[in-house]
C-alpha cells in the first residue's frame, strides 16, 4: 500500500497570534512551528500500517523552504520520503489542487490528512482532493482498518458514530480516535539522524489558482473585566445569567 | 440569479443552525437583491423554515438519501444551484456540512469560505469575515470566483424570525453513485449533544476523578446541557474523547459556557471562546480563565455546584 500523509506546518498550539504589514500578514517573528496536530495522528496511523502490513509512507507539504524542517520531522517520526511542492499555500482550493496532482502523478491507495489545519481551519483540503482525484472520501474519521482494498472505518457524526466501508483508494480527514494522543510519535535520536538522508524531493508547482484571498486580519475584541461572584452568594450568580446575560 | 441555502436535518428533523442559515441567506439575498431558495434533504416539515423568511423551498425526499452521504448530498446541492443559477450557496457549520461543502465547491469550482461569522462586509469585492488561528483570529477574506460558498459558523448571526409567504416544490434529484456504504450508526439519545447545545458544562481535572462526573452530569441536566471536559480530562480517560473541547477537541460556540475546575490553557480558551457567555469557578483566583470569563467564582467545585444546583432548581421552580 502506498500512503501519502499531507502535512500542514502550522504555529504551535500554545502560539500568541499577531499580525503585521498593517495586519495584512501572520506575524512569524517567535512563533514555533509543529506539525499540524490533526496531521500528526494520522502520519501516526499511516506508521502503523506500515509496520502491521506493510506500506510506503511519503509525506507531503504545499509552501516555501521554511516547512522542510516540519516535514524532516515527519521522516524521524518514520516517513519514508518527503515531497515539497513550492509554491505559497494562498488557499484551501489551490493546496487542494496542487495535491491532486502529486496524488495522480505518484499511484497512491491512501491518502491521510488532517481533517483541518490549526491556522486557517479551513476543513475543505481532504475533501477538494477526493473530488479533485475521484477516490473515495471519509471525513472527521476516528478508527479506521484496511483489509486488501476494503476499508472499514468510523467517522464522527453528531452525538456518536458512524461505520461505513469503502474502497481503496480513498482520501481520508482524519481527527485525534484514528489515534490516541498518547500513541504519537516523539522523533528519537536515530529517527532524527536517518531523517537527515531521507529523500525530500522539491516539486514546482502546477500553478493552480486561489479562489479565495485574505485582505486583513482582525484579533478578537478585548473582552471586560471577570464579575466576581461570592461563594456564598450564588443568587447573585443565578440571577445575572438570568437578568444580565439572558442566557438561562 | 439566487442564494441557495442548505437547511441540514438529521433523522428528519432540523437542527438550530438550519434556522440559522436561512435567516443568514435571507439577508445575502437582500444585500444581492437576488432570490433565495432553500434546499432539504429527508426532512419532515420543510414548511417551518418559512418562519425564517425562506420564500421558495425544495425539497427532496428519496430513501436512497438516508443516512447522510456527503458525494451523494453535494450533488443533490450542485445539480440545483445549477438549475436556480445560484451565484452564493450557504451552509452550516455541521459536521455533515462541513463534509459535503469542499465536494460541491470543487463541482461548481466555487471558492468556500468556511467558518465564515457575518453577512458579508461588501459584495463586490465579495468579502466575508471568517473565524482563523483555531479562533484566536479572525480573516477578511475575499472570494474571487464566479460562484461562492460560505459555511457560517454556529451561533455567529443567530436565530432570526421573519415569517415569509411561500411556496415549496418537490426537486426530482439525480442520486448519484457514492463509493462510502453505511453499516450502522451509534448515537446517544435523549442527550444534549455540544454541538446542538445552548449551554455546556465542562469540567477539569480540578475534579480529581470520574467519580466526581454526577453532579456535573446533574448541574447539565437542570441547565438542560451538554457536557464537555477539558483535554488532560478526556486523555486521562475519565471521560470520552468525544466531550473533549478546546483547539484540538469540539469546538464550543454555545450561548452558555460554565467551565468548573478548567484553569484555562490557551487551547481550551482558544476551543471555547465562540461562546457568547463564559462562567469560571475555580479555586484559584489566579488561573488563567478569570481573565477570559465574564462571571468567575472562586471557590471549591465540591462545595459550589452542589449549592448551584439546588439553587437553580429552586430558580426554574419558580
Amino acid at each position: 500500500m502506498k500512503i501519502l500523509v499531507c502535512i500542514s506546518h502550522v504555529p504551535d498550539t500554545t502560539s500568541k497570534i499577531n499580525f503585521t504589514n498593517n495586519d495584512a500578514e501572520f506575524d512569524k517573528n517567535g512563533v514555533q512551528f509543529v506539525i499540524n496536530p490533526y496531521d500528526e495522528f494520522c502520519l501516526t496511523r499511516a506508521m502503523w500500517f506500515k509496520e502491521k502490513q506493510g506500506a510506503t509512507v511519503t509525506v507531503v507539504n504545499v509552501g516555501g523552504t521554511e516547512t522542510e524542517p516540519t516535514l524532516r520531522k515527519a521522516l524521524a517520526i518514520g516517513a519514508d520520503d518527503a515531497i515539497r511542492v513550492n509554491t505559497n499555500p494562498a488557499d484551501g482550493f489551490l493546496v487542494a489542487k496542487e495535491l491532486a496532482a502529486v496524488v495522480k502523478n505518484g499511484g497512491y491507495d491512501l491518502v491521510l490528512a488532517g481533517k483541518e489545519s490549526a491556522d486557517y481551519n479551513g476543513q475543505m483540503v481532504p475533501g477538494m482532493l477526493a473530488s479533485l482525484t475521484d477516490f473515495n472520501f471519509i471525513n472527521g474519521c476516528v478508527a479506521m482498518e484496511v483489509e486488501g482494498t476494503s476499508v472499514t472505518a468510523k467517522r464522527e457524526i453528531d452525538g456518536g458514530n458512524q461505520t461505513v466501508t469503502t474502497n481503496l483508494p480513498l482520501v481520508v480527514g482524519g481527527q485525534k480516535g484514528i489515534v490516541e494522543e498518547k500513541d504519537l510519535r516523539i522523533p528519537n535520536m536515530r529517527g532524527i539522524m536517518m531523517a537527515r538522508k531521507k529523500p525530500l524531493q522539491v516539486l514546482e508547482p502546477t500553478g493552480a489558482a486561489a479562489s479565495t484571498s485574505i485582505s486583513s486580519f482582525e484579533k478578537p475584541v478585548p473582552k471586560g473585566a471577570v464579575k466576581l461572584v461570592d461563594a456564598d452568594n450564588l443568587d447573585e450568580l443565578i440571577n445575572l445569567l438570568h437578568n444580565e446575560a439572558k442566557v438561562i | 440569479m439566487s442564494v441557495l441555502v442548505f437547511a441540514d436535518s438529521t433523522e428528519g428533523k432540523f437542527k438550530k443552525t438550519a434556522f440559522e442559515v436561512v435567516s443568514y441567506g435571507k439577508k445575502v439575498a437582500e444585500q444581492l437583491e437576488s432570490n433565495l431558495v432553500v434546499l432539504t434533504i429527508n426532512a419532515t416539515d420543510a414548511s417551518e423554515l418559512h418562519k425564517y423568511g425562506a420564500t421558495k423551498i425544495l425539497t427532496v425526499a428519496n430513501d436512497s438519501l438516508s443516512p447522510f452521504n456527503a458525494k451523494q448530498y453535494a450533488a443533490v446541492l450542485t445539480q440545483v444551484a445549477n438549475k436556480e443559477n445560484a451565484t452564493v450557496v450557504v451552509v452550516d457549520s455541521s459536521i455533515d456540512s462541513l463534509y459535503l461543502a469542499p465536494i460541491v465547491a470543487v463541482n461548481l469550482e466555487a471558492g468556500y469560505a468556511s467558518n465564515t461569522v457575518a453577512l458579508p462586509t461588501s459584495t463586490s469585492p465579495f468579502t466575508v469575515k471568517r473565524k482563523a488561528f483555531s479562533n484566536k483570529a479572525f480573516s477578511n477574506t475575499v472570494i474571487t470566483t464566479d460562484k461562492k460558498i460560505i459555511g457560517l459558523a454556529k451561533n455567529s448571526f443567530g436565530i432570526h424570525e421573519n415569517p415569509a409567504e411561500g411556496t415549496t416544490e418537490n426537486f426530482d434529484a439525480e442520486i448519484a453513485t457514492s463509493g462510502i456504504k453505511s453499516e450502522s450508526i451509534e448515537r446517544v439519545t435523549g442527550k444534549v449533544t455540544i454541538a446542538d447545545a445552548d449551554t455546556v458544562v465542562s469540567a477539569g481535572r480540578g475534579l480529581k476523578g470520574p467519580e466526581n462526573w454526577p453532579m456535573i452530569e446533574e448541574l447539565a441536566e437542570v441547565l438542560n446541557a451538554a457536557t464537555a471536559c477539558s483535554k488532560p480530562v478526556s486523555d486521562l480517560g475519565w471521560r470520552p474523547h468525544s466531550e473533549h473541547v478546546g483547539q484540538t477537541g469540539k469546538p464550543v460556540a454555545s450561548n452558555l459556557y460554565i467551565a468548573i475546575g478548567i484553569s484555562g490553557a490557551i487551547q481550551h480558551l482558544a476551543g471555547i471562546n465562540a461562546s457568547k457567555v463564559k462562567v469560571v469557578i475555580n479555586t484559584d483566583p489566579e488561573a488563567p480563565f478569570f481573565k477570559a470569563a465574564d462571571y468567575g467564582v472562586v471557590g471549591d467545585a465540591f462545595e459550589v455546584i452542589p449549592q448551584l444546583i439546588e439553587k437553580l432548581k429552586a430558580f426554574k421552580a419558580a
